[in-house]
């Protein structure tokens, strides 16, 4: 396998954009015969309809069908994309969620016929509520920066409750860009911790910024830099002592199953991403799953409806008067949380505890073996990824960007880069637990092949990548003069 | 475990290369006091046969449309999937991807979402759509948000006829902001009250759902006339795309941001998620839009490609001064949505409307003519609000023993109507289904 490259050239289709095909009265749908009579709309309302393309069957399935062959999915190879968790997306997870039974059901029926749901979803909270420690789990909101926004409410709705006002919420400088943004909606001033040599929080920088005007702090742990923040503990308690509540951002969450939970480090409400952690497909940006899971002093905040067990059957509760209220029409992306709950049952405890201990090996593994190649901003022993930059490559006028596009060339998706902001020029790297060490040495390999061409023939990557679809894409002009629409 | 590849073996190798003996000794970075010290109580691992069983059981408990006969609506429609659909969608180059960040590895769910966007803005008759939202409520929410933004005002007006649940979310967004929502009546038409916008001052926008939650089309264009004297925004969210097949579009309409559910675009009802949030908007308002946008653009060999764009807008760009915190979108849902509108074509998806259109016309007639009272009068699209005879909660379970289910009671929404029905008809329930309904109701 040594050597061996995955990248390579292969017949690609072009396709025109859906409208530049097509001809009227054509129909890539079974419509039925209307077996009652025509009645005409009223007239004072009806428009002319949209002006679709009309297509056949066969011209869809080609274009769609082409058109995935210029994307790249996990399922396509390595997709190291820190803080993102690529990792496998079993296929049984699919094949239950597309049970009629889950898939072909309506949210409104009568409890007696939702039964399986509801248990489902029951057994679902008490899975993460096990995994954390916390003591109760809404599966409500639609996305990580959407559970988000349901804790912050939370914090938000447990302070007014209290008589108090706080304006202000702290967030570490390697904060997610949906931290600040998410604590804005509830009007609070986002304030900046900085990060310590060590990438990670000093209590005493907690201690100077947190008052009675804070409502509490958002913390990412294992941090965005795949640090584990070592002085958690402490800086929950020095929270806590003014009043303010924690924020655990679960995002990293895949790095510490079955060795933390979250409520006995001091986090008071979290939020879970089941399409990062339970490997349900990101689907190219969504549907994801936000559950958010807090200890007791919350609980009375939780959005509704909340699933709740009487004797053997199971109800939807709204009657909750300090709740946030609800966070989307109905109860969440159920078929996202069906997913999760076939993955945790695949897995059991014991597998997920040996999938964080897999996905903390790779990045560890990984960060030793690129450590000479490449500048590494913290070097530490790291959870489940890891931060390079292009500090030893700048000097031959080679970038990030430029070796994240190499990389697509020898057959991988590159790494997250220039996150987090701490590190300039950052390589992030999260390989998680689902790939094989072949892959990882490959991977590991063309890294520093690709480092050895920044250094001898930077072309190549200035040029790169050659064999995807299209070439590197002008966004400039793409923002400056956008066109959303054809 | 099939899905951890490691053999012993490896771990072995890894581990010397990392200088360690054991796999728990890269956990002493986590300090001991926060480490647990009990194994986690969850299940065993179950094997896939097993889990096929178990979930089976599960599923077995619930009543899919392909064995009832559902006449609900609400904001999740059950139409007619084409199988190819669904065969597409799992074609895992687009599942099991992330957002389009390398944008020439992405070109096929970026050329996805941009004839997505294309497909929605001609739907609505709209200038500008985005990559999509989670739901219509939190689209709805996000657009009275822009509006607010836009206008300066921290006040805006909601017909209480736009779906209950939207109205429970935009009170959960907006009350913590510090913005009133104060609610606009509904008159006995069915449709919400345009002298009482007309009376209210100082409002960022009114949202108004169209068709609306009892399935009356409301005059749009009125009440962005009133608005637009007033300075504010006008705001259109509906439940049920398929409804703009016949009934005129909110873009010629005067209206500002358009919200909806896109769910009956080929989405599976998933008892209430994934659906799908659409969000349109005027050319006006473009840079007030929250969330993922793809713009076309050239690469280097001047080929056409496309580009996640106008970036300046989104959180991980401006963290708190980002129009909103939304980070992904519903991709997959909108490109699912996407091949559904391509499979019917404009063609296609007017025909589909009008079969719609035709049976819960019937049903209202058949009832009707049975006696049973039709509480509004309005045009109505695929739902309507009846009411039933006294004590009709026996024949509703009755029914509902028989694998009907009669709509849905509206005294839990709307005290003032109790007793009454929210009826929904979709092109998948036939002539037969609807005679037997009548039968039983009236019998």
């Amino acid at each position: 396998m040594s050597g061996y490259r995955q990248g390579d050239s292969g017949l690609i289709l072009n396709e025109p954009l859906l409208w530049e095909k097509g001809k009227k009265g054509r129909c890539g749908f079974s419509l039925p015969e209307c077996d009652v009579d025509e009645v005409a709309f009223d007239a004072e309302f009806a428009g002319d309809g949209p002006n679709f393309p009309d297509l056949s069957e066969v011209e869809v399935v080609r274009h769609y069908t082409r058109l995935s062959t210029w994307n790249f999915g996990v399922d396509t190879g390595m997709y190291p994309l820190g803080s993102c968790t690529m990792k496998y997306n079993p296929k049984v997870n699919e094949r239950q969620a597309s049970l009629p039974g889950f898939s072909d059901v309506h949210p409104l029926l009568p409890e007696v016929r939702n039964q399986g749901a509801l248990k489902l979803m029951f057994d679902l909270e008490h899975f993460l509520k096990e995994l954390t420690g916390m003591d109760a789990v809404t599966l409500q909101p639609a996305a990580g920066a959407h559970g988000e926004l349901a804790g912050i409410l939370m914090i938000n709705a447990y302070h007014k409750k209290r008589g108090e006002i706080r304006t202000k919420i702290l967030v570490p400088d390697t904060a997610h860009g949906t931290n600040p943004a998410s604590g804005a909606l509830c009007g609070y001033m986002p304030v900046a911790v900085p990060v310590n040599e060590d990438g990670i929080m000093r209590v005493e920088d907690v201690r100077a910024l947190m008052d009675e005007e804070t409502a509490g702090i958002m913390v990412t742990n294992p941090n965005t830099l795949g640090l584990f923040e070592k002085n958690i503990r402490e800086i929950c308690e020095v929270v806590h002592g003014k009043g303010g509540l924690v924020y655990g951002d679960g995002a990293n969450l895949n790095a510490i199953m079955g060795y933390v939970k979250m409520a006995d480090i001091g986090v008071d409400v979290m939020h879970f991403n089941l399409h990062k952690t339970f490997a349900t497909p990101h689907g190219g940006g969504g549907p994801g799953s936000g559950p958010v899971a807090v200890t007791r002093t919350l609980t009375p905040f939780l959005p509704v409806p909340r699933v709740e067990k009487l004797k053997d059957h199971y109800h939807l509760v709204t009657d909750y008067p300090d709740s946030i209220g609800r966070m989307m029409t109905f109860y969440g992306h159920f078929g996202i949380m069906v997913r999760a709950y076939s993955y945790i049952l695949s897995m059991g405890g014991e597998g997920l505890k040996e999938a964080s201990a897999h996905a903390v090996l790779n990045a560890n593994y990984i960060k030793e073996r690129l450590k000479e190649t490449f500048h590494l901003a913290y070097d530490h022993t790291c959870m489940h990824e890891c931060v390079f930059s292009d500090a030893k490559q700048e000097p031959y006028g080679v970038s990030t960007l430029d070796m994240a596009k190499r990389l697509i060339d020898y057959g991988f998706h590159p790494p997250t880069i220039y996150f987090p902001l701490v590190v300039p020029g950052a390589l992030m790297i999260e390989p998680t637990e689902t790939e094989t060490k072949e892959d990882i040495d490959n991977f590991i390999d063309t890294l520093k092949a690709i480092a050895v061409e920044a250094k001898e023939s930077p072309e190549l990557l200035k040029n790169a990548p050659t064999r995807s679809k299209v070439r590197r894409l002008d966004e400039t002009s793409a923002a400056r003069k956008p066109c959303l629409s054809g | 475990m099939r899905y951890l590849p490691h053999t012993p073996e490896d771990i072995k190798e890894m581990l010397e290369v990392i200088g360690v003996k054991t796999v728990d000794a890269l956990f002493e970075a986590i300090p001991e006091s926060c480490r647990s010290k009990e194994p986690l109580n969850l299940p065993r691992a179950m094997s896939e046969w097993d889990l096929n069983a178990h979930m089976d059981a599960l599923a077995a408990t619930m009543a899919p449309s392909s064995e009832y006969r559902v006449f609900i609506g609400a904001g999740s429609y059950n139409h007619y999937i084409p199988s190819s659909v669904p065969y597409l969608l799992s074609r895992s180059e687009f599942s099991t991807a992330y957002t389009p960040y390398q944008p020439e590895i992405s070109q096929g769910t970026l050329q996805g979402i941009y004839e997505f966007q294309t497909m929605v803005t001609r739907l609505l008759g709209m200038d500008v759509a985005t990559a999509s939202h989670y739901d219509g409520a939190t689209a709805l929410s996000e657009a009275l948000l822009m509006a607010v933004r836009k206008t300066k005002k921290k006040r805006v007006a909601v017909s209480s006829l736009c779906h209950p649940f939207h109205r429970e979310v935009i009170r959960t967004y907006l009350g913590p902001a510090g913005i009133e929502v104060v609610e606009v009546p509904y008159g006995e038409d069915g449709r919400t009250d345009l002298a009482a916008v007309g009376a209210m001052d100082d409002v960022a926008a009114v949202a108004v759902q169209s068709p609306n939650f009892f399935g009356v089309v409301e005059d749009l264009a009125s009440f962005a006339q009133v608005i637009h004297a007033k300075k504010g925004l006008m705001i259109a969210s509906f439940t049920e795309s398929i409804a703009w097949g016949l009934v005129k579009n909110p873009g010629s309409q005067g209206v500002d941001i358009v919200a909806g559910d896109g769910q009956s675009l080929g989405i599976p009802k998933a008892f209430g998620g994934p659906g799908l949030g659409l969000l349109a908007s005027s050319k006006a308002l473009m840079r007030q839009l929250p969330g993922r946008l793809v713009g076309t653009t050239t690469d280097l060999d001047g080929k056409r490609g496309f580009v996640l764009t106008l970036a300046a807008r989104e959180q991980h760009i401006r963290r708190e001064k980002a129009t909103s915190n939304i980070c992904s979108n519903n991709g997959l849902c909108a490109l699912n949505a996407a091949m559904y509108m391509a499979s019917l074509g404009g063609t296609g998806f007017k025909r589909l409307a009008q079969i719609n259109h035709n049976k819960a016309e019937y049903l209202k007639r058949k009832l009707m003519d049975a006696g049973v009272k039709i509480t509004f009068a309005s045009a109505t699209f695929n739902e309507f609000v009846v009411k039933f005879p006294e004590g009709f909660e026996k024949t509703y379970d009755r029914l509902l023993s028989r694998m009907i289910v009669a709509g849905l009671p509206l005294g839990r929404f709307y005290p003032e109507l109790a007793g009454h029905y929210l009826l929904c008809v979709t092109e998948t329930l036939s002539k037969i289904d609807m005679d037997q309904l009548v039968k039983e109701v009236t019998a």
